[in-house]
């Protein structure tokens, strides 16, 4: 029970790594390590104590295995998740570029 | 039936032939995207047309069995859902051909374009919560990648605000669904369904609906959760405003959010209200905030903000007549938002600017997007023959026939307070004198006078759809689909039989 809650607290962490952070590159950490935590709690709710691999194979008995839907899942997940950290990484490098700055408080040309 | 996974094919194979042609054939990316959402199009009025009522139809992926293989499903709502996303789609990329011979690098955002509506699309027809997943951070990136198109300083902190926020969102709609799962064992929607009216989940339900409405709730851009939509509108290349504002508010927030409350979870009373709050909130507060600007493109973006509030608290109302009306205004919104937001690039095309106070006159130089654009705004602020005026007309007697006389006295303020709006804008910009340095200012071309023209027949006829042998192919099955709730499940199971 506590690793659910850990996990929980984790993705808070994150959450307010985002909500909280001037640098830009410790919003991207923060996304990152929510990210995570919520990959961890999905594959926490399909683990099982002393769960073996779920592959079958002749002669051999099927019982206690993990759930592996989740898995599959969670490394699409963390695919995404790459693809969303290039991209946030690219527009902080040309947010660099263009402002000179990481900071948040100092890049605000819209406004309304 | 079978041509279901040609909604994802055909963007995504044709984003991918653009990517290896590159500049190589330079009018090929215009063309293909053009043909390719054409042919979307004729695809989803013939998906419409071939569905009969209350009847879901499934394509099973790979010939697996779901719950086991993912699959795709077309229903009422869903094929409802993808004329309006292709519609615009195809109407957005014949404007762009034009619009974007100012940038250079066009084949990326063609195929980006492509990426986005495959995404788009793919949510619409999932029939699987981990795969609706997929395809919204498919098209949220690819939408991300096209808010930056212009590598400006405006372009690049709009897209970084809008990146983070609808990752954030995204984030909330996974947490939902691995508690979702930990409950049901399935991804399965229509499983999930069955699974959840067959015991008491307890407090899971509230919780997972209030993660997804804060995940679904940040994509459609509702009240609290709208900071990042105005800066990404105007910034954004205005196709892009226009396909945004027009589709993707709409797909990936309120019809997700929509499918997931009413088919899945099943709606309750409060979340009801909840919605209904949101909506109203919404309207009222972000159509105050849309009188005091002064660029043309951020005004456009408050009104979608405000026009999503009617959307929302007309379904949440939960009666026939007001998801009916909330549907209409859906449809409605999507043709007057996107036909102002060509309208603004236009202008901005013709005239370089897009502040209110430089501009001034553009009637008499620009016929063509001065009047439709009186269409437009008209349609939006509900003046009678055109769309606009029935749907809002439906969502305040909605209001007052659910006995919520509150909420329809907050419609009509925020009617009254879009009509101020765009009084301003059509005064400021298409009426009064014409500035000095604007003298020698000339029409757009014919390819982006073409698809305006045609956004403003539907915005006049729009009504036509609400008579009743129209409306009970194009917006009855899709508000039955909402009405009968979790008899979804059933229909899909009844479909695989």
């Amino acid at each position: 029970m506590s690793a659910y809650f850990l996990c929980l607290v984790l993705f808070a962490i994150g959450l307010y790594c985002v909500v909280r952070k001037r640098n830009i590159i410790k919003i991207i950490i923060g996304i990152m390590i929510s990210e995570y935590a919520i990959n961890l709690l999905f594959i926490l709710f399909a683990y099982r104590k002393n769960g073996r691999a779920p592959l079958f194979s002749e002669g051999l008995e099927i019982k206690n295995m993990v759930d592996p839907l989740p898995q599959a899942v969670v490394s699409t997940a963390i695919v995404i998740g790459l693809a969303i950290t290039v991209l946030t990484v690219a527009i902080a490098l040309r947010i660099y570029e263009k402002y000179g700055t990481f900071d948040i408080t100092r890049i605000r040309r819209l406004k309304g | 039936m079978k041509l279901i996974p040609f909604f994802v094919i055909i963007p995504l194979s044709c984003a991918f032939i653009i990517t290896l042609f590159r500049n190589r054939l330079r009018f090929l990316p215009g063309l293909l995207c053009v043909f390719s959402t054409f042919l979307l199009l004729g695809l989803s009025i013939h998906t419409k047309g071939s569905l009969a009522e209350g009847v879901s139809f499934v394509y099973k992926v790979g010939n697996w069995m779901p719950p086991i293989g993912i699959s795709l499903v077309i229903d009422g709502l869903s094929s409802f859902m993808l004329v309006v996303i292709n519609l615009i789609a195809f109407v957005v990329a014949l404007f762009s051909i034009e619009y974007m011979k100012r940038f250079t690098a066009r084949w990326n955002f063609f195929a980006l374009f492509l990426l986005m509506l495959g995404g788009t699309n793919a949510v619409v027809i999932s029939g699987d919560l981990f795969n609706l997943f997929v395809f919204l951070e498919l098209a949220s990136i690819s939408s991300a990648a096209l808010v930056a198109f212009g590598t400006e300083h405006e372009e690049i902190e709009a897209a970084f605000k809008y990146l983070v926020m609808s990752v954030v969102g995204s984030l909330f709609v996974l947490l939902a669904i691995a508690l979702l799962y930990s409950y049901t064992s399935t991804l399965n929607m229509a499983d999930i369904a069955m699974s959840l009216q067959a015991g008491s989940a307890g407090i899971l339900i509230p919780f997972v609906s209030v993660l997804f409405i804060m995940g679904f709730g940040l994509k459609a851009g509702l009240v609290p959760f709208h900071a990042w939509l105005p800066d990404t509108y105007t910034a954004a290349p205005t196709p892009v405003s226009a396909l945004m504002s027009g589709v993707f508010t709409k797909s990936l927030g309120v019809y997700t959010l929509m499918r997931i409350l009413f088919n899945v979870l099943g709606v309750t009373p409060q979340l009801s209200k909840i919605l209904m709050v949101l909506g109203a909130l919404s309207m009222v507060f972000a159509v105050t905030l849309a009188v005091g600007q002064w660029d043309f493109k951020r005004l456009l973006a408050y009104h979608s903000i405000s026009q999503i509030g009617y959307v929302v608290m007309s379904i949440g109302l939960m009666t026939p007549l007001g998801i009916l009306a909330g549907l209409f205004h859906l449809f409605n919104h999507s043709t007057f938002k996107s036909l102002l937001f060509l309208n603004a690039g236009a202008v901005e095309y013709a005239a370089d600017t897009r502040d209110l106070n430089k501009l001034g006159g553009l009637r008499k130089k620009m016929p063509v997007t001065g009047n439709t654009s009186l269409v437009a705004s008209m349609a939006i602020s509900g003046i009678p023959p055109f769309n606009g005026f029935w749907s809002k007309l439906m969502i305040i007697l909605a209001c007052v026939q659910a006995n919520a006389i509150g909420f329809a006295i907050w419609a009509t303020l925020a009617s009254i307070l879009t009509l101020v709006s765009f009084a301003k804008l059509q005064k400021f910009a298409f009426f009064g004198a014409l500035p000095e340095q604007l003298k020698n200012i000339k029409e757009v071309p014919l390819l982006m006078r073409l698809p305006m023209i045609v956004l403003a027949l539907i915005c006049t006829f729009g009504a036509v759809l609400l008579l009743s042998p129209v409306a009970g192919n194009f917006l009855q099955p899709a508000v039955r689909v909402l009405l009968d709730g979790q008899l979804y499940a059933f229909r899909v199971v009844e479909a695989l039989r």
